[in-house]
C-alpha cells in the first residue's frame, strides 16, 4: 500500500524496535502479575515454586468475597440502567431537535471530561445534602449504601454509554427508518425491527464500557459508599495503600481475568455484527465501536 | 376523481424563512401514468416527492392521493410506496425478509405473505436470491430488491427518487428499459425523480420540470425538448443555441448580430425575444452552395471541431457573444468543415423556439 | 374564516399552523425520549455541581462541620497559599511531562501500526486496547509491585550490580504510572488520525521536490494535528486530576491535585476548601482544552 511512501530502512527498523518496547512495557507489568500471583511465597516478588495458595486465601476472604458481591451487584444494575437511559438520550440527541437539547449536548459530554475526582466530590456533597434536607423536610432518614453507589455509577455510565450509541447511530442512513415507515411500521415497530437491531453492536459496546467503568471505578465509590458497602476495587485500594501481599496479586489478577472476559464478548459482538468480515477489515470502524468516539 | 393518482393543490415547503425548497406547486399526475420529476439536485423534486410519501409535511397545501386528502398523515398510513435513492434495505434482514417487511406490518396472513413475496421476486428474477442478505448482491440486484419490496404491497403510487443514480452506465440503460417493461405491466402509477434528462426522456409519458422550487413546464418528452418554453428548461434539458434578439415587425426579429431572421408565431407585439435552437436543426452550407427558401441564413466562420464518433460539434461564430453550436451527423455525404472556414448556417423558421426568461 | 385550533389528525389541507404543530409533536417525542437522560444528569450532576459552587464559599466551624452561612472567599484566598500553590505546579508539571513523553512514544507507535497492511494493523490495534480495558487499579498495583524496593526493578538492577531501585514513591514512580494508565489514550486517536491519512498527499510532496523527513513535517505532521490534539487533552486532563497512580506510586512529599482534594474531604474535613479546589482544577482544564484546541486549529 505505501511502502513506496513511508520511511524505509533504518527508519522503518526504528519504528519497529519502539513499538516492541511499547508492547513490552504495556504487557510486561500485567504478565509479572499474573505469573507472581501463582507463587507460594509472602513475598510478593520473590519466586519460590507455583501455587494455588493465595487463591485459595481470597475465596476464603469474606472481605473479598463480599466485596466481589457488591462490585457485581453496582456494575450490572447501574449499566442495566445506564445502558436503556443512555440509548434514550443517544437516540434523543441524533434523532431529533428540540429546544434544549443544545443544553443537555453539553450537559451530556460533561462527566466524560471530568475528571473522577471531582465528579466523587460532586456526589459526595449533594448525598450528604440530599440526605441532609430529606431528614429536616420529610423526617426521612437515609444513609449513604450500595443505592448511592450505584446511583453515582449510573451518573457517569450514562454519558460513555450515549458516546458509544450515538456514533454507531450516525453510521447508520436514516433512510432505513424512512424505508420502515413507508412499509407500513409504526414508530415502535420501526423502533423494534430496524433501529434497535442496526445499533445493537453500539447498545452492546455501550453497556460492556459502562460495565468496565463501573468495575473499575475507585475514587467515586469510595466517596458515595456507606459502611459495610465497600466494592472490589475500593477495598483493594485500601489493602494496596497499606502495602503488597501475594492475596493483592491474587484479586487483581481475577479482576484482569474479567476486564479479558469484557474484551472478548466485545470483540466477539464486533465479528458478529459483521457481515463476512468486512468490519474487521477497518480498523477505524473497529476502533470506533471498541472505544467510542477518541474525544 | 379516480383519474388523478396524486395531486398537489398549492403546495409549498419552508425549511425556514428563507429556504423555500417548493413554492406553490400545482400538479396533477394521472392513474398509470409514468410522471418524471426532472430538475437539477436542490430544485425541490425530492422534497416533492418525500411530501407525497409523508416523510415531510408541507408548510401549506394540498396533498391528495386517488381524492384523498393526505394532510398530517404519516408515512405508515399513506397508500404509496417509495423506492429510494440507496435503496435502504435492512441490512440485518434477508431478502425475502425484506420483501416480506411491509405485508407483515400489514397483517396480511403468513400464507399469503409468502406466495406473493415468492411471486415478485420471480417477477424481478430474484426468486433464487432469497435467502441472501442485501450485502450479498450486486448494485443492480439490490435495486431490484427495492423494487421489489415496494411493488410487492402493490401501492396506489410508486415513488422512486433517482433509483439508478448508482448504477453504472450500462446497467441504468437496461434498467431504464426494465422499469418501464414492468410499470406498463404492473400499471402502477410511477413518480419518478431524477436530474437525468435521458432518464427522463425516454421512460416517462409526461415530465415535470423544476427549478428553485418552481414547477417550470410540465409536458410529454416530445414537448419538453422540442419546444421547451423557458430559458432555463431548454438550458437544461440538451444542447441549446439560445439568441436574443428584437421584434421589428410580426414574425421577424433582428437578432443580436444584426441579421433579421423569421421567428416563429405567438411572440409579443414587440420588444425582447429569445430564440432557442437545438444544435441538430441548424445545418452548415458552404458558401455558394442552395439553401431552401424559408430558412433563416447568416454568414459564419468555423472555430472549431470537436469529434465524437457519430457526430461532428462545430463551434460556429456568428456575430453573437457565445459561438453558435452545431452538431452534425459524421455522414461521408455531408463533408466536414475545417476550423477557419467561411461558411453560412442556417434553419427553418419552425425549428426554433420562443422561451421566456 | 373562522379560526378552530389545529388537529392533528384531520385529513385537511396542510396549513403552516398545522405543520408547525405536527413539527411541535415531533420535537416534543425528541424531548420525551432524552426526558430520563436529562432528568438524571440535572439532579445527579448539573445540581451536585452547583452545590460543589456554592459550599466553595461556605464556612467551617469549629468542629469543621461545614456551614452554610457567613459566605465568604477565604477557600480561593488559600489557592494562593505558597504550599498549595506548589501542589499545584506539580501536578501541572507532571501531567504536562506524562502528555508529551505519551505524545514521544505514541507517535512513531501509532504511525508504525497505521502503516501495516490491515491484518497486522487489527492485531496490534486489539494489543493495544486489551490494557486500556483492564482494570486501572490492577494495572497501577503492578507498577507498585515491580518498583517496590524489593521489586523486580531492583532485582534486576542488583543482578546487574547496581543498586537497589528506589524510585516508588517518587515523582518518577508517579509518572512511570501516569504514561502507562494513559498510554492507549493517545496512541488510539493519533492513529485514527494517521489511518485516516491521504497518503496521495504525501507522494505528492515527495514528487514535489520534498526529501522524507521534509514530506513528514510538512505534511504527515500538520494532517495529524487533530489525532495529537486528542490525544494530548485525552492524557492531559486525567493525568491533571489523577488520584489513584499517586496514591499508590506516590510518597508523602509527592502529593498532587487529585489526592489533596481527596484530603481535604475524606482526611482533613474542610468541603469548603476542597470545593474550592475542584473549581480551580476544573478552571485549569478548562483553559488547557481551549488553548490545546487553539493551538490545534492555528496548525491546520
Amino acid at each position: 500500500m505505501n511502502e513506496g511512501t513511508g520511511p524505509r530502512g533504518i527508519v522503518q527498523r526504528l519504528l519497529a524496535a519502539n513499538a516492541v518496547l511499547v508492547f513490552i512495557f504495556l504487557y510486561a507489568p500485567i504478565l509479572l502479575l499474573v505469573v507472581f500471583s501463582f507463587n507460594d511465597n509472602n513475598n510478593v516478588s520473590i519466586w519460590t515454586e507455583p501455587s494455588l495458595r493465595w487463591y485459595g486465601e481470597m475465596f476464603q476472604n469474606q472481605d473479598v468475597m463480599g466485596a466481589l458481591r457488591n462490585s457485581l451487584i453496582v456494575a450490572l444494575l447501574s449499566t442495566v440502567v445506564a445502558t436503556v437511559i443512555g440509548t434514550a438520550l443517544a437516540i434523543s440527541l441524533e434523532r431529533y431537535r428540540y429546544r434544549g437539547r443544545g443544553t443537555l449536548d453539553g450537559l451530556a459530554y460533561l462527566p466524560i471530561i471530568i475528571p473522577d475526582v471531582t465528579m466523587a466530590v460532586m456526589l459526595l456533597i449533594f448525598f450528604f445534602q440530599g440526605f441532609d434536607l430529606l431528614q429536616a423536610w420529610f423526617g426521612i432518614r437515609m444513609t449513604s449504601g450500595l443505592h448511592t453507589i450505584i446511583l453515582a455509577h449510573i451518573a457517569f455510565c450514562i454519558s460513555f454509554v450515549a458516546v458509544v450509541v450515538r456514533a454507531r447511530i450516525a453510521q447508520f442512513d436514516s433512510a432505513l427508518e424512512d424505508a420502515a415507515a413507508d412499509l407500513y411500521a409504526t414508530r415502535w415497530q420501526t423502533f423494534r425491527k430496524v433501529t434497535l437491531p442496526l445499533i445493537a453492536p453500539g447498545v452492546a459496546g455501550g453497556a460492556l464500557l459502562s460495565l468496565t467503568l463501573s468495575l473499575d471505578d475507585v475514587v467515586v465509590t469510595q466517596f458515595v459508599s456507606g459502611a459495610g458497602s465497600t466494592t472490589l476495587p475500593v477495598y483493594v485500594f485500601g489493602l494496596v495503600r497499606r502495602g503488597v501481599t501475594p492475596l493483592i496479586n491474587a484479586v487483581s489478577v481475577v479482576m484482569l481475568v474479567a476486564s479479558m472476559i469484557l474484551v472478548g464478548i466485545s470483540l466477539g459482538f464486533q465479528r458478529g455484527a459483521t457481515t463476512r468480515g468486512q468490519r474487521l477489515a477497518d480498523p477505524a470502524e473497529l476502533e470506533e465501536d471498541i472505544l467510542g468516539h477518541p474525544a | 376523481m379516480a383519474d388523478e393518482a396524486v395531486q398537489l393543490v398549492d403546495v409549498t415547503k419552508r425549511f425556514s424563512d428563507e429556504v423555500v425548497a417548493v413554492d406553490s406547486l400545482n400538479l396533477t399526475i394521472g392513474d398509470g401514468e409514468f410522471f418524471s420529476l426532472l430538475g437539477p439536485s436542490g430544485c425541490g423534486k425530492t422534497t416533492t416527492l418525500r411530501m407525497i410519501a409523508g416523510f415531510e409535511y408541507p408548510t401549506e397545501g394540498s396533498v391528495r392521493i386517488h381524492g384523498h386528502e393526505m394532510g398530517l398523515k404519516p408515512p405508515n398510513e399513506r397508500p404509496v410506496n417509495t423506492v429510494f435513492q440507496s435503496y435502504a434495505l435492512f441490512p440485518h434482514m434477508t431478502v425475502f425478509d425484506n420483501v416480506a417487511f411491509g405485508l407483515e406490518m400489514k397483517k396480511v396472513e403468513k400464507s399469503d405473505v409468502e406466495s406473493r413475496v415468492r411471486r415478485v421476486l420471480d417477477q424481478v428474477q430474484l426468486g433464487h436470491r432469497a435467502d441472501a442478505k442485501p450485502s450479498q448482491l450486486s448494485g443492480g440486484m439490490q435495486q431490484r430488491v427495492a423494487l421489489a419490496r415496494a411493488l410487492v404491497n402493490e401501492p396506489e403510487v410508486l415513488l422512486l427518487d433517482e433509483p439508478l443514480g448508482a448504477l453504472d452506465l450500462k446497467l441504468r440503460q437496461n434498467m431504464q428499459y426494465e422499469l418501464k417493461d414492468l410499470q406498463s405491466r404492473v400499471g402502477i402509477t410511477f413518480v419518478y425523480v431524477t436530474h437525468d434528462q435521458e432518464e427522463a426522456l425516454t421512460m416517462s409519458d409526461r415530465i415535470g420540470v423544476m427549478s428553485h422550487g418552481k414547477l417550470l413546464q410540465v409536458g410529454d418528452p416530445h414537448d419538453i425538448y422540442e419546444a421547451p418554453r423557458s430559458r432555463f428548461v431548454a438550458d437544461f434539458i440538451g444542447e441549446i443555441n439560445l439568441l436574443s434578439g428584437q421584434v421589428t415587425a410580426a414574425g421577424s426579429a433582428r437578432l443580436g448580430n444584426g441579421v433579421e431572421v423569421g421567428i416563429p408565431q405567438g411572440h409579443p407585439a414587440s420588444g425582447e425575444v429569445t430564440l432557442a435552437l437545438r444544435p441538430e436543426r441548424l445545418a452548415i452550407h458552404r458558401t455558394g452552395e442552395a439553401i431552401a427558401d424559408g430558412r433563416n441564413r447568416m454568414q459564419a466562420t468555423i472555430t472549431r471541431r470537436t469529434y465524437f464518433g457519430d457526430v461532428y460539434f462545430y463551434d460556429v461564430e456568428a456575430g453573437f457573444p457565445e459561438p453558435l453550436e452545431v452538431k452534425e451527423e459524421n455522414r461521408p455525404d455531408l463533408g466536414t468543415h475545417d476550423v477557419g472556414d467561411q461558411v453560412v448556417v442556417s434553419w427553418s423558421v419552425g425549428a426554433a423556439n420562443l422561451v421566456s426568461d | 374564516m373562522t379560526q378552530a385550533p389545529p388537529r392533528l389528525d384531520e385529513e385537511a389541507p396542510v396549513t403552516p399552523e398545522l405543520e408547525r404543530a405536527a413539527e411541535r409533536a415531533e420535537s416534543r417525542r425528541g424531548f420525551l425520549i432524552g426526558l430520563p437522560a436529562y432528568a438524571y444528569l440535572v439532579l445527579f450532576f448539573a445540581i451536585p455541581l452547583v452545590l460543589v459552587f456554592v459550599y466553595s464559599f461556605a464556612s467551617r466551624s469549629s468542629t469543621g462541620r461545614t456551614v452554610l452561612e457567613d459566605w465568604n472567599l477565604d477557600s480561593y484566598a488559600r489557592l494562593v497559599d505558597p504550599l498549595v500553590l506548589e501542589i499545584f505546579v506539580r501536578s501541572f508539571v507532571l501531567a504536562l511531562i506524562t502528555t508529551v513523553v505519551c505524545l514521544l512514544v505514541s507517535y512513531p507507535f501509532a504511525y508504525y501500526i497505521a502503516t501495516r497492511g490491515p491484518g497486522v494493523r487489527n492485531v496490534l490495534l486489539i494489543l493495544v486496547m486489551i490494557p486500556f480495558w483492564s482494570n486501572f487499579l490492577v494495572r497501577t498495583y503492578a507498577w507498585r509491585v515491580i518498583l517496590g524496593s524489593d521489586g523486580i526493578a531492583s532485582q534486576i538492577s542488583q543482578a546487574f550490580g547496581g543498586e537497589e531501585l528506589r524510585v516508588l514513591f517518587t515523582p518518577t514512580a508517579i509518572l512511570i504510572g501516569l504514561v502507562y494508565g494513559f498510554l492507549p489514550f493517545m496512541v488510539l486517536p493519533l492513529y485514527a488520525a494517521i489511518e485516516r491519512l491521504d497518503w496521495r498527499l504525501v507522494e505528492a510532496a515527495r514528487d514535489l521536490y520534498a526529501d522524507g523527513f521534509t514530506a513528514f513535517r510538512k505534511v504527515t505532521l500538520p494532517l495529524s494535528m487533530p489525532g495529537i490534539v486528542a490525544g494530548s487533552i485525552l492524557v492531559f486532563i486525567p493525568s491533571l486530576g489523577a488520584y489513584v497512580t499517586p496514591a499508590i506510586l506516590g510518597g508523602a512529599n509527592t502529593v498532587l491535585m487529585g489526592d489533596y482534594i481527596v484530603d481535604q474531604f475524606l482526611a482533613a474535613r474542610n468541603w469548603p476548601f476542597g470545593s474550592a479546589l475542584s473549581f480551580a482544577v476544573m478552571f485549569v482544564m478548562l483553559l488547557a482544552t481551549i488553548f490545546y484546541f487553539r493551538a490545534g486549529a492555528k496548525t491546520l
